[in-house]
């Protein structure tokens, strides 16, 4: 077990923050306002726009979440031109949960966490040449208990 | 040994010994081989893996009813191991009113128990290792996990006297589930002193949350008799879920396909001519998940104790095949697994799930000597009768067993609840008509780290949910979203289930005594087991052994079943 990598980051961690603040500023530039603030699924894509599904996203989530609160979720786009990655939540209370912008030349792949407040499927959103793609896959929230 | 059983006994040997299509051509030596007696297999090939899964602490010989419900739905529907009674014997070509009836169905339980005693018990099981083993040099002992649970020994001792009767076995490799209901720091403790040069303990798919780094070996390559092998370990992959999840504090689980097979291309690359995955899934995750996988001759899989005759040929996503095979529960069955691997490639293999029959199978000396020390210092306790039944009591089974029907009543009537749940596990052994039930027995159904009672006011649109939820951990048509264990036991409410409804809408006509349960009316409704932190409660053992100590005798128990809907033809159902 490498437990002492984990203590050795938190320390880190604060260091991180400190260094952060910049960081706020850039997002206000990145953040989609209006799709931040949509409380439906279909509220999402009325502001960021029509996806056809793609199967050049990879899209990792797990089957079953461990715990809602901090599900993981991976992006991968093999899209050219792949310029920002979203991640939306179909049945939050706002759905959009993530934004990404992809500088020109970096590799498509984004990591993050999300909150799932209920079973439902979740989108990574992909834009790239002005265009929207999307791929889904369902995540199971569940109270948990009566295994084995 | 009976003509007529050993007769039974090759025709299993039969059903199991079916060569790959692709691999015909060899002579099936292994079913002219099975004529030396019940438990003569005489070598076949020149890889050979033994595999026992979900001995759930049973060192000592036990009764165990097979399912009589254990219904498949949508892509499961009437194929292995969904398939219980006469439909499972049917399908495997097995004598009814035989003892290897009597091992894998529930049919006529009660009469078969005792005409062929008690299965499995470790002393039984090690007589029947060093049998294969000696007929099998470099054969390798794999063990599915759920080992050191189940028990009043193994609770008390923290694992420990699993642990010592398993290296007395001789088990090679090892995966978990329960295992880590003893906490991380125990299961690392274990890991590190105990097992460290005997045992090899690998999950390829249980991460450090933050940083996915392996918490554990993901993989092992063995040379057996001159061939390379892999055996790759898949812990339970729903763990923090379906038990509680502060056991295992910034561990993460699930089934990681991608990073499965990024470990079967690189033991490939690594010159692995057999590679087999030794699984905790359950046997449906692990006939989807062969199909998704390439380059994996074999999953040993375990979780949802389906006794399996014979190996199941999945085609997999490289366009070969891989085998699945599931060897029950309890230590009723080894199942033993040999490849012919000549040139670096498979050319046959044959499949025999042993049944064992503490019976036929003398007791090992070694072995009984280490039970009894470990045994000794709870004798007493353990030994303690609470009641006697006068009828069968057993658990397994989609919905209520007798001994659930036994553990709500004694909640309800106890915590003077309306209803009781009590969680659908799928172990806890059988006891049969006019036995004692002693201590010991009662700890079998109820030994867990998490055994706090608890009393709660829930409303019916509350209780409806639980059940929905629960339901479509056993029913959802994708095997990936279900978790492998039976539905929960429920006490005091009746209730209608649409198996092959979809997510939300398979229960309905929810009733209490009668009367139609009211979606925003509280209820008092007891339980045990809780997956949150922190729930204070009587543990479930004083619950029930006091009920049981103030009846002294239980009646003959109807097991309360839900009205089943909407299946047709289901062979998963009596």
């Amino acid at each position: 077990m490498k437990r002492s990598r984990r203590s050795f980051l938190k320390l880190a961690g604060t260091a991180v923050a400190l260094s952060m603040v910049p960081l706020k500023l850039l997002a206000d530039f990145v953040r989609p306002k209006e799709a931040m603030a949509a409380t439906d699924f279909d509220g999402v894509f009325a502001s960021l726009g029509n996806a056809q599904d793609s199967d050049k996203i990879m899209l990792e989530t797990p089957d079953i979440a461990e715990n809602g609160a901090v599900v993981p979720v991976a992006v991968t786009s093999s899209i050219a031109g792949t310029s920002k990655i979203y991640i939306v939540v179909e049945k939050n209370p706002n759905p959009l949960a993530a934004a990404f912008m992809i500088p020109e030349g970096s590799e498509a792949f984004v990591q993050t966490r999300v909150k799932v407040a209920q079973t439902c499927p979740i989108y990574a959103v992909v834009e790239a040449g002005g265009k929207l793609y999307k791929t889904g896959r369902e995540t199971k929230v569940t109270l948990g208990g009566c295994g084995g | 040994m009976k003509r007529r059983e050993f007769v039974q006994m090759l025709g299993l040997g039969v059903a199991a010994g079916m060569s790959l299509p692709l691999l015909s051509g060899c002579s099936r030596k292994s079913n002219a081989a099975a004529a030396g007696g019940l438990y003569e297999l005489p070598r076949f090939g020149n890889v050979h893996f033994m595999h026992m899964t979900d001995a759930h602490a049973q060192l000592m010989p036990i009764y165990y009813r097979e399912p009589s419900i254990n219904i498949g739905v949508h892509g499961a529907r009437n194929q292995p191991p969904h398939l219980v009674g006469e439909a499972l014997l049917k399908s495997s070509g097995l004598p009814a009113n035989s003892r290897i009836a009597h091992a894998l169905t529930y049919l006529d339980f009660n009469a078969a128990a005792a005409q062929y005693g008690r299965v499995g018990g470790f002393a039984h099981l090690a007589t029947l290792v060093k049998q294969v083993r000696a007929s099998r040099p470099g054969s390798l002992l794999l063990d599915g996990g759920d080992l050191w649970q189940g028990s009043a020994t193994s609770l008390w001792t923290k694992g420990q006297d699993m642990v010592d009767a398993s290296k007395a076995l001789g088990i090679d490799i090892m995966t978990g589930h329960w295992e880590f209901t003893l906490g991380a720091d125990r299961v690392m403790e274990i890991i590190e002193n105990d097992l460290n040069g005997h045992i090899e303990f690998l999950a390829q798919n249980v991460k450090d949350f933050d940083f996915g780094d392996a918490i554990f070996a993901s993989h092992t390559i063995r040379e057996m008799n001159g061939v390379p092998v892999a055996i790759i370990g898949q812990a339970f992959p729903y763990t923090p879920i379906a038990n509680p999840g502060h056991f295992t504090p910034g561990w993460t689980f699930g089934i990681q396909e991608r990073e499965l097979q990024e470990t079967i291309d690189k033991v490939r690359k690594q010159g692995a001519q057999v590679v087999v995955l030794l699984s905790h899934n359950g046997a449906d995750v692990d006939i989807k998940l062969a199909s998704r996988l390439s380059g994996l001759d074999a999953i040993m899989g375990g979780h949802t104790h389906d006794a399996i005759p014979q190996a199941i040929q999945v085609k997999n996503s490289g366009g070969g095949l891989t085998l699945v095979t599931n060897a029950g529960s309890n230590g009723k069955f080894l199942g033993v697994l040999d490849f012919d691997v000549q040139g670096g490639k498979i050319k046959q293999w044959h499949y025999h799930l042993l049944p064992v029959f503490a019976d036929l199978l003398p007791a090992d000396p070694e072995m009984s000597a280490l039970i009894d020390r470990v045994r000794a210092p709870y004798l007493d306790k353990l030994n303690t009768t609470l009641a006697t039944t006068e009828g069968l009591l057993y658990r397994r089974g989609n919905f209520n067993g007798s001994f659930d029907q036994l553990i709500v009543d004694a909640l309800m009537e106890s915590k003077d609840a309306e209803i009781a749940f009590s969680p659908g596990f799928r172990w806890g052994t059988s006891l049969l008509p006019g036995d004692r039930i002693t201590l010991e027995d009662l700890m079998s159904q109820v030994a867990i780290t998490y055994p706090q009672t608890t009393l709660n006011e829930f409303t019916g649109e509350r209780i409806k949910f639980i059940l929905e939820d629960v339901a479509d951990n056993l029913f959802n048509p994708d095997p990936y979203y279900q978790q492998g264990g039976d539905m929960v036991r429920v006490g005091g409410l009746d209730y209608t289930i649409n198996p092959t409804a979809g997510s939300g809408n398979r229960i309905s006509d929810m009733t209490l005594n009668g009367k139609p349960v009211e979606a925003s009316k509280t209820y008092k409704v007891a339980g045990w087991a809780p997956v949150a932190e922190g729930v204070e409660g009587e543990p479930i053992w004083d619950v029930v052994g006091n009920w049981l100590s103030s009846k002294k005798t239980v009646p003959l128990l109807e097991p309360k079943q839900p009205r089943i809907v909407g299946l047709q033809d289901n062979l998963g159902l009596v």
